[in-house]
């Protein structure tokens, strides 16, 4: 039987490369983050400096939520969720792995950006989240063609027919509601207030859709239908409205009246990291205050890292500057964790609000 | 294990290559498409009733009866899909009527390849053709304006129009080749019988072209209708703010409402319902699958 015999040499043979591969492997670093978080330059200063390579999959907080309840927490050594995000879906699919504090430079970090992620981050008495980046969602705005627009409702005005493009996602409802009047923060824990709060939304969602040209799902999709002058208001990130800015000085970021809602994107160790020191290591890289800067520059966004500011270029300060006076700053809606169950309630009004004539 | 006596030897290396043979379909069936199907089921029978427990329940199937959004979307997706394959149907039979009986020799492997060219980039990129085409500063919205016809840009994109356009494009070519392989394989001499019989074009093509091309319609039918309706790309992109997609819904239960247990209800109701269409095609044709797929 001389082809089994072969057959069975090339097994061994396949078996032993296969084996050698994984041995022969340098220690990697696989990072599951946004798109601008972490920039080539950075990776690669990264690289040299440590010898630990990295691989960078570019996500969004479902995303990451998603792919590592897959694989139970495996796949990545690192992943970057958004602070409200973590804690229910530690509840809900335990993915997530501690935080060792003791291994961060924490002298980095903003204090006040630090405590607030330390406390919305706890699950049974453990800390899972970093604060890494924070930016806010709000309006951006086209100034000539839509100068009226300065809360979220305004972009359901008669004027802006078809024009007007924004998320059927949960930041949507959250923002809407905050311009009715309503505070959902503090409905939080209140199921039934809650919905009360979503229904009140989902009329005015549905009565509003004649003037949306497209719900936006991809970032780069907004900016295009922004750019062309397709779309002159609409609800996004502040970094995607100074990004057009730098392009054409009439549209910006507009902080909204009843406030921005702000976000702040963490690190999380996944429970079944395999590069848990490698993770560490670029934690502690990436929050010195040069590299820093230079991810503020590829992302848009400011980072939680303690004096980076100075590095980062005139433009986006007098941008950012611009966007936020010190009122606006002050009115930012931190989203708190999100409880579990509510994103189902949610759903079935943006389901109801897609499906709406 | 050596060299044996003639005969038995020969046996046991007949069975071991039919197994080795079919161990990769055998495999490929079992691990990529019968168990995670098998899984599928198992998830869609439970119910989140508080962090990380779950209890055995039909309520996921319950919702998709009850909650009229979900019924009406399964429904606006099949009559949608049903609607692309017959379009796509009347427009993919006279160009392969033509490539296989009209033309002969390099002109018909020419058209043919013609067919064959825009499946060579990715969907995605054809899709977005399609969006540079018909948006509101695009290609057909400003040649119109040009022209005189009309002042203002008009929007193309995101409508059921456009979304139909796309499926259409997607599809043509696994209407195309079926079409031909069966067109390809009528005598001649018949349809020319049929001439001389004294009967007209149109019932030469009525009782003697399309009875022949019956399995090749619906196979290709079939196909198309199971690539539309499982279209992710095409709805989502190039759908407007009411184009509702079954798949899409599936995939946000999926991905971003962390709702795996109505994902896949979802999912098994797409895989049932789907087949039951099909099912019901083949009755009304009165066409038995195996020889439609052979």
């Amino acid at each position: 039987m001389r082809p089994l015999r072969k057959f069975r040499y090339l097994t061994i043979i396949t078996a032993a490369t296969a084996a050698f591969s994984v041995s022969a492997q340098a220690e990697t670093l696989r990072l599951l983050t946004w798109g601008g978080y972490a920039p080539q330059d950075v990776v690669e200063q990264f690289e040299k400096e440590t010898g630990i390579e990295v691989k960078v999959t570019l996500s969004n907080n479902e995303d990451m939520i998603s792919k590592l309840r897959a694989t139970r927490g495996a796949g990545f050594d690192l992943a970057q969720p958004s602070q409200d995000r973590i804690v229910s879906a530690q509840a809900d699919f335990n993915i997530y792995k501690p935080m060792d504090m003791s291994k961060i430079k924490t002298a980095q970090i903003i204090p006040s950006m630090l405590a607030a992620t330390e406390k919305n981050t706890q699950f049974e008495g453990e800390v899972y989240g970093v604060p890494h980046v924070w930016g806010t969602s709000g309006l951006i705005v086209n100034r000539k063609a839509a100068a009226t627009v300065k809360d979220y409702t305004d972009l359901c005005d008669d004027s802006l027919s078809g024009s007007v493009s924004y998320r059927l996602k949960r930041p949507t409802l959250i923002g809407f509601a905050f311009a009715l009047g309503e505070d959902p923060f503090a409905a939080y824990g209140d199921t039934e207030k809650y919905q009360r709060i979503l229904d009140k939304v989902e009329e005015k969602l549905v009565d509003c859709k004649s003037n949306v040209k497209a719900y936006w799902s991809g970032g780069d999709a907004l900016l295009n239908l922004m750019r062309s002058g397709e779309v002159t208001a609409a609800m996004a990130w502040d970094a995607g409205g100074w990004k057009l800015n730098s392009e054409n000085p009439e549209i910006t970021f507009v902080a909204p009246a009843s406030g921005a809602l702000g976000w702040i994107d963490t690190f999380v160790l996944p429970r079944k990291t395999k590069a848990e020191d490698a993770a560490y290591k670029w934690i502690n890289f990436v929050m010195q205050p040069e590299i820093a800067a230079r991810i503020t520059e590829s992302a848009g966004n400011f980072t939680a890292s303690q004096g980076s500011d100075d590095f980062v270029n005139d433009t986006l300060k007098a941008q950012f500057k611009e966007s936020f006076p010190q009122a606006d700053l002050d009115n930012i809606n931190w989203y708190p964790p999100v409880p579990a169950g509510l994103e189902e309630m949610e759903g079935k009004v943006l389901d109801r609000v897609k499906a709406a004539k | 294990m050596s060299a044996g006596p003639g005969g038995s030897f020969s046996r046991t290396q007949y069975r071991l290559g039919f197994w080795l043979l079919l161990a990769p379909v055998v495999l490929w069936l079992g691990l990529l498409i019968i168990l995670p199907h098998i899984d599928m089921v198992l998830v869609s029978l439970r119910e989140r009733v508080a962090s990380r427990q779950y209890e055995f329940s039909f309520s996921n199937y319950i919702t998709f009866f009850a909650e009229p959004l979900y019924w009406n979307t399964f429904v606006r997706t099949a009559v949608m899909s049903i609607v692309a394959t017959l379009l796509t149907l009347m427009i993919a039979f006279p160009v392969s009527f033509y490539i296989a009986k009209v033309l002969s020799g390099r002109p018909k492997m020419a058209l043919f390849i013609l067919c064959l060219i825009p499946f060579w980039v990715s969907e995605l990129v054809r899709t977005y053709g399609w969006m540079i085409l018909l948006r509101e500063t695009g290609l057909i919205s400003g040649a119109l304006q040009w022209l005189g016809f009309i002042d203002q840009p008009v929007e193309l994109l995101y409508n059921d129009a456009a979304i139909m356009v796309g499926l259409i494009y997607t599809s043509m070519l696994f209407m195309v080749v079926p079409l031909v392989t069966t067109l390809d394989s009528l005598d001649n001499s018949l349809i020319e019988a049929g001439y001389d019989l004294g009967g007209s074009s149109w019932h030469v093509m009525r009782s003697i072209v399309i009875p022949h091309a019956m399995p090749g319609i619906m196979s290709g039918c079939i196909v198309v209708f199971m690539l539309t309706l499982g279209n992710y790309l095409t709805p989502t992109l190039l759908g407007g703010k009411d184009s509702l997609w079954f798949t899409e819904q599936i995939y946000t239960q999926f991905i971003t409402r962390f709702n795996w247990e109505q994902g896949a209800a979802f999912g098994i109701l797409l895989l049932v319902l789907s087949s039951l269409i099909v099912w019901a095609g083949l009755k009304v044709t009165k066409q038995s699958f195996t020889r439609v797929m052979s």
